[in-house]
């Protein structure tokens, strides 16, 4: 059977690092890039004798990110340890949920070619990250560094069933959760810095069979493209498997960037026995309905809704509601602006033309704008009426970004208010005319490509002032058009 | 209930540790009889009650989002067998 005859089946498994101050049992602060060892105490360093403590805000944010899931939030969970050895983790084993995670039962809601499509959230538990080793020049051979400032730091798990059926699916999920969790501000969605990590199950079966296939477990997944590859090479890879009479083994394998090939970390196989027993260090979880409730109640309006309402509300295209919803400080501040503009089409516009390319270009974010919203709409109204041309708009919008001056003082006082009276276009137009006679002569007789030469003259009479429409059409009128 | 000695080495294994022939034997016996007393246990009819994970009913006690100062790295490193600047230096970790 060719590749095409069977159906990819990937669920995916995403490590989040929740935007707290302090780690998720000691106060040991979670800031990234400290000096190795920095940000470690006795508890974090698995010294013995110490008890952790949990911190409050972890759950919160666990049960704010499982009402955005539609989750069930529990309202007892319990703390399991998982026992493995590895330099990064002090203890000997991870703290985290096992048996009764926080939140079960969830879903996030995507979209793919073939239209909308639900994606269901298997479980969301809270547990803590491991430290790291450490690349240095100043190791010698047989040594390994560990840092472990990122020990203890809070993590959510987020696990999907394996609803996903293909690369495109898996990044659009990834991509979609990622905005979720960035707008409930509980992760930075950082995939470089690993502060959003992604492991992906995958598997294949024959195309028409309710039967999954023996699963494989993706790792070193840091970018979206990097997901998408991963998955595509590892379905070819068991397409192949199968084709030649093997059987697929379940298996970690490691996605490698420069060979841009999965290949099986055997180490971890037998570590997969984790011997999970409560953590006897910490009693269950109880989430209190009322904390339930209120988190429900201050929810904020998720990047799908906010999308779809843009485009019902401001009658804007899918492609621009999608892009101005991506982040939720630049659709606050375009829904700030809205009120005072004269067309919110156009206004969508200047944000992803103009305001983007200044937000690039000074590696800044919308929340460091020093113009106001009602600046923007005096700009923009500018525009409308003729008083200044977008071109100017776009220096006058510079100078209103750098320096929160007003549009007006600024046009004013760079002189780039367009001239729209009648009369005084019109008496330029006619001493253009006068001094071109020729010219004029040549056009009506038919060499009409001459009019671009008529329109800088007057321009260039107005040192580009001109208002262009009132100079197109007092030009037609006056040659005869 | 008899541990084989296949299943005393693949738990040694997990736990790093490194056992000769006569404990293999002497760890088979002794855990088997742990496990004995613990399979007593399943005798009880326990399908009315709830599973127990903690000796204490208390729920867990929360602590405020704050930044405490951490130990000085200095300190941290203390016990550390070997360093290189302010990290533990470990045996190579392979893969
Ligand atoms: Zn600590």
């Amino acid at each position: 059977m060719p590749l095409s005859d069977f159906q990819p089946v990937i669920g995916l498994e995403v490590h989040a690092q929740l935007l707290t101050h302090s780690k998720i049992f000691c106060g040991c602060s979670t800031a990234f890039g400290a000096e190795p060892n920095h940000h470690t105490c006795p508890v974090c360093l698995g010294l013995p004798g110490v008890l952790p403590v949990l911190n409050q805000r972890v759950v919160e944010f666990a049960v704010r990110t499982g009402l955005a899931l539609e989750c069930t939030v529990k309202g007892t969970s319990v703390w399991s340890r998982k026992n493995y050895f590895y330099p990064d983790l002090p203890k000997g084993y991870q703290i985290t949920q096992y048996d009764q995670p926080i939140c079960e039962w969830g879903r996030l809601v995507i979209d793919t070619p073939a239209g909308e499509k639900v994606v269901r959230v298997r479980r969301i538990h809270m547990e803590e990250d491991a430290g790291k080793s450490v690349h240095d020049a100043t190791a010698s051979a047989g040594q390994s560094l560990v840092d472990l400032n990122r020990a203890g730091v809070p993590l959510l798990e987020i696990v999907s069933e394996p609803d996903l059926r293909d690369s495109d699916e898996a990044v659009e999920y990834l991509k979609s959760l990622r905005d979720v969790l960035m707008y409930l501000g509980v992760n930075d969605g950082n995939l470089e810095e690993g502060s959003f990590r992604c492991d992906a199950n995958v598997s294949v079966m024959p195309k028409g069979s309710t039967v999954y296939g023996q699963r494989c477990e993706l790792k070193n997944l840091n970018s979206f493209r990097f997901l998408k590859q991963a998955i595509e090479y590892e379905v070819a890879r068991q397409v192949d498997v199968l084709e030649s009479g093997g059987k697929v083994l379940q298996e970690t394998r490691l996605w490698d960037v420069n060979k841009g090939v999965t290949r099986s970390m055997r180490s971890k196989e037998e570590a997969h026995d984790y011997r999970y027993f409560p953590e006897p260090d910490l009693p269950p979880l109880h989430v209190a309905d009322a904390l339930i409730e209120e988190t429900r109640g201050a929810l904020p309006e998720l990047p799908r809704a906010k999308r779809q309402r843009f485009m019902s509300q401001y009658g804007l295209p899918a492609y621009d509601a999608k892009l101005l919803t991506a982040e939720r400080p630049l659709a606050d501040f375009f829904e700030a602006c809205a009120p005072h503009a004269p067309d919110a089409k156009k206004l969508s516009n200047w944000f992803l033309g103009e305001l983007s390319r200044l937000l690039k270009e000074e590696g800044t974010t919308v929340s460091s704008v020093r113009f106001t919203p009602t600046q923007l709409g005096e700009l923009l109204g500018a525009v409308e009426q003729g008083t200044v041309s977008i071109n100017a708009a776009k220096d006058v919008l510079g100078e209103m970004f750098r320096t929160g001056a007003a549009p007006a003082n600024i046009i004013a006082s760079k002189g780039l208010a367009q001239v729209s009276d009648v009369g005084a276009v019109e008496a330029v137009v006619d001493e253009v005319l006068a001094k071109s006679a020729s010219e004029v002569e040549k056009y009506r007789a038919g060499k009409k490509n001459l009019y671009g030469f008529f329109v800088g003259q007057v321009m260039k009479a107005m040192k580009g002032k001109g208002n262009p429409t009132l100079v197109n059409e007092l030009l037609k009128k006056k040659l005869g058009d | 209930m008899a541990l084989t000695l296949e299943q005393v080495r693949h738990v040694a294994t997990l736990a790093r540790l490194s056992l000769t022939p006569e404990e293999e034997q002497r760890y088979a016996t002794q855990l088997s009889a742990v496990l004995d007393a613990v399979a007593q246990l399943q005798s009880l009819d326990v399908s009315q009650v709830e599973p127990t994970s903690h000796a204490t009913l208390a729920s867990s006690l929360l602590r405020e989002d704050v930044m405490r100062p951490s130990l000085p790295p200095e300190k941290a490193l203390a016990n550390a067998p070997a360093s290189v600047g302010t990290c533990f230096s470990v045996p190579k970790i392979l893969e």
